[in-house]
């Protein structure tokens, strides 16, 4: 196009112009009609799509209140405070204490124990890591996130689980022993099955989450504000600990409130490997339940008041979810008021 | 594939060029090569730093001023791939020692970089922070120390009603008389500024000009410009670097005034780069 344009001479190119100008002012004013057509369908599509998730969201609410609605009716606040679960009882007695009580601990062991080795790994990768081992453990990382949930599920159950009750479970037992509280809290006959079980599970799960968004916002840091932390002779440590993760803390509090909803809602590994034991126990090697393993493994076999029950379990999961999101968003407020920003 | 000899760094010891016999070397660096991989940036430089005066470091884009610059606090060693041969001396110490401790090193050598980079904290803690990595301090003697790098860092003026706001909420200007403060606070020996004016107004650079002037009674001062006439205003010795050698050093004046180099005389008279 350009290597014809040279080629032409001055008269050529002052007649094809003209010409080009009486043709373009018809069409342009087609062309700019077939353009705000498309605007105008671009911008519904977008806008549709906006309102269906809303759509989505508001539906899904409903339908679990509505769904919920005789087990609320019947069993008010008590659900929340009853640890009985006994469907075919007359009347039946359900609770929810004992599923809330499973899926908040769990998901804190799981988080005390992803977090500081989800960071960790990803400072060593950004910051210590020398460069050909990198791309191989962010690779592991990333494998691991793309395992399913079901294999998680199997490997603690058959794996996972017997080498727990038979070397670790047994170390802390003996360690605590006769020490109050804590002697409680790591007591009990080692089992197979138990809350300590799942939350590991549950931090292998959630580890991917961390480590890959941290790596990534760390990658964010300008070197050139390391180079400064580092010139007043700053450890790698010192670095990361007061340069790296205050600038990415946003970022890092995001991932971890990913994996910490992750966490929450795991069904399937975590159905396999905690028991389902709606009994309370002290104990974190007692097995336990948790909302979404209570209704994925009892939602087929349910109906009438037990069915319902199990909905608003759901709703109880949603509301807790909603919680821990809304409680990250102050929390980043926060910090940054206290940044000065 | 051929061998590269390494006994030229190693053999007999040259001494570097001594403009003034009277100013002693603070820094002094003998057949200095550096390598970015393959790359060869620095070749054979030879050149000492006097003690309390400016030197200045000029030449066009990619000619090695700033990684000569690297080279006196060890920055690169935070990069692999990057390596260098020859000898260092800050005093009598040879910083290029494998086995040397980096964070005092870098406590002796401060360094300001080309963009203002406050820490993500406050004005206070920016200042603070440095020294606390050496010093454990009472809470007043803390203060008088951050009021006091604030005032070498002529800032005290205009942040003293605002300590506890963040760092980042400073101009460009206040940021980099920040990082200059923060660097001061340390109590190094010798300061780096790589290119400190170059992302600064007109203002901003005269401040930090006559920072540099006043700062030079305390401290060794080495400066990276693109500015020829900073160069001229602020040193007492210049280097010309062009292409990883060093073309010419000597008095500032002389060399603005009557370079014998002929490339010199190029670049200062606008000829190229």
């Amino acid at each position: 196009m350009v290597c014809r344009k040279q080629g032409w001479g001055v008269a050529e190119m002052a007649v094809h112009s003209s010409a080009i100008e009486q043709v373009a002012s018809h069409d342009r004013s087609r062309a700019m009609d077939a353009f705000k057509l498309g605007d105008r369908v671009f911008y519904w599509i977008t806008r549709i799509s906006a309102i269906l998730v809303l759509v989505l969201l508001g539906g899904i609410i409903i339908s679990l209140i509505v769904g919920s609605w005789p087990a609320i009716m019947e069993f008010g606040s008590s659900f929340l405070t009853t640890q009985r679960w006994a469907p075919s009882a007359e009347p039946p007695v359900l609770g929810a204490l004992s599923p809330l009580y499973g899926t908040i601990l769990t998901s804190i062991i799981a988080m005390t124990i992803a977090i500081p080795v989800g960071i960790g790994i990803a400072v060593f990768l950004t910051e210590l890591c020398p460069l050909w081992a990198r791309a191989p453990i962010g690779m592991a990382i990333e494998l691991l996130a793309g395992i399913p949930s079901i294999i998680y599920g199997m490997w603690g159950f058959f794996i996972l689980g017997p080498f727990l009750a038979d070397t670790v479970q047994p170390f802390f037992i003996g360690l605590f022993d006769g020490v109050p509280i804590l002697g409680a809290i790591f007591g009990g006959p080692p089992s197979y099955l138990s809350l300590f079980n799942a939350s590991l599970i549950l931090a292998i799960m959630v580890l991917p989450f961390i480590t890959a968004i941290s790596r990534d916002v760390f990658a964010t840091v300008p070197p050139v504000l390391k180079e400064a932390a580092y010139g007043v002779g700053c450890t790698t440590w010192e670095v990361v600990r007061h340069v790296v993760l205050p600038y990415t803390r946003v970022g890092v509090i995001g991932g971890a409130m990913l994996a910490l909803g992750r966490a929450l809602g795991e069904t399937m590994a975590v159905t396999f490997i905690i028991g389902n034991s709606f009994r309370i126990s002290p104990s974190i090697f007692a097995p336990g339940t948790t909302i979404s393993a209570a209704i994925a493994s009892e939602f087929a076999e349910s109906d009438g008041l037990h069915q319902s029950s199990l909905m608003l379990l759901g709703l109880l999961l949603f509301v807790l979810t909603f919680f821990v999101l809304a409680a990250a968003r102050l929390m980043l407020l926060r910090l940054e008021k206290k940044a000065g920003k | 594939m051929t061998i590269v000899s390494t006994a030229a760094a190693s053999g007999p010891a040259v001494p570097p060029p001594r403009i003034d016999p009277e100013v002693p070397a603070k820094v002094a660096a003998r057949n200095l090569n550096f390598y970015y991989g393959q790359h060869h940036a620095l070749k054979n430089i030879n050149l000492s730093i006097a003690a309390n005066r400016v030197t200045a470091f000029i030449g066009p884009s990619g000619c090695g001023k700033s990684t000569l610059l690297r080279i006196f606090n060890r920055m690169y060693d935070l990069y692999p791939g990057q390596r260098v041969e020859g000898r260092v001396l800050l005093d009598d110490t040879d910083i290029l020692d494998p086995k040397l401790d980096l964070n005092l090193l870098r406590a002796r050598v401060g360094m300001v970089f080309q963009k203002p980079t406050p820490f993500p904290m406050t004005i206070y803690e920016n200042i603070a922070f440095g020294i606390r990595l050496y010093e454990k301090l009472p809470k007043s003697d803390m203060d008088s120390r951050v009021e006091k790098a604030l005032r070498d860092g002529a800032l005290w003026t205009e942040v003293k009603d605002k300590l506890n706001a963040s760092g980042l909420s400073l101009s460009g200007g206040q940021q980099q008389r920040l990082c200059i403060a923060r660097t001061v606070a340390v109590r190094p020996e010798v300061i780096l500024f790589d290119e400190p004016c170059s992302a600064l107004d007109p203002i901003s650079t005269a401040k930090v000009e006559e920072l540099i002037a006043e700062l030079k009674t305390h401290y060794t001062i080495a400066i990276v410009t693109h500015n020829m006439q900073q160069a001229a205003r602020v040193s007492d010795y210049t280097s010309f670097m062009y292409l990883g050698e060093m073309i010419e050093f000597g008095p500032t004046d002389k060399l603005f005034t009557s370079p014998s180099d002929r490339r010199t005389q190029d670049y200062i008279t606008g000829r190229f780069g």
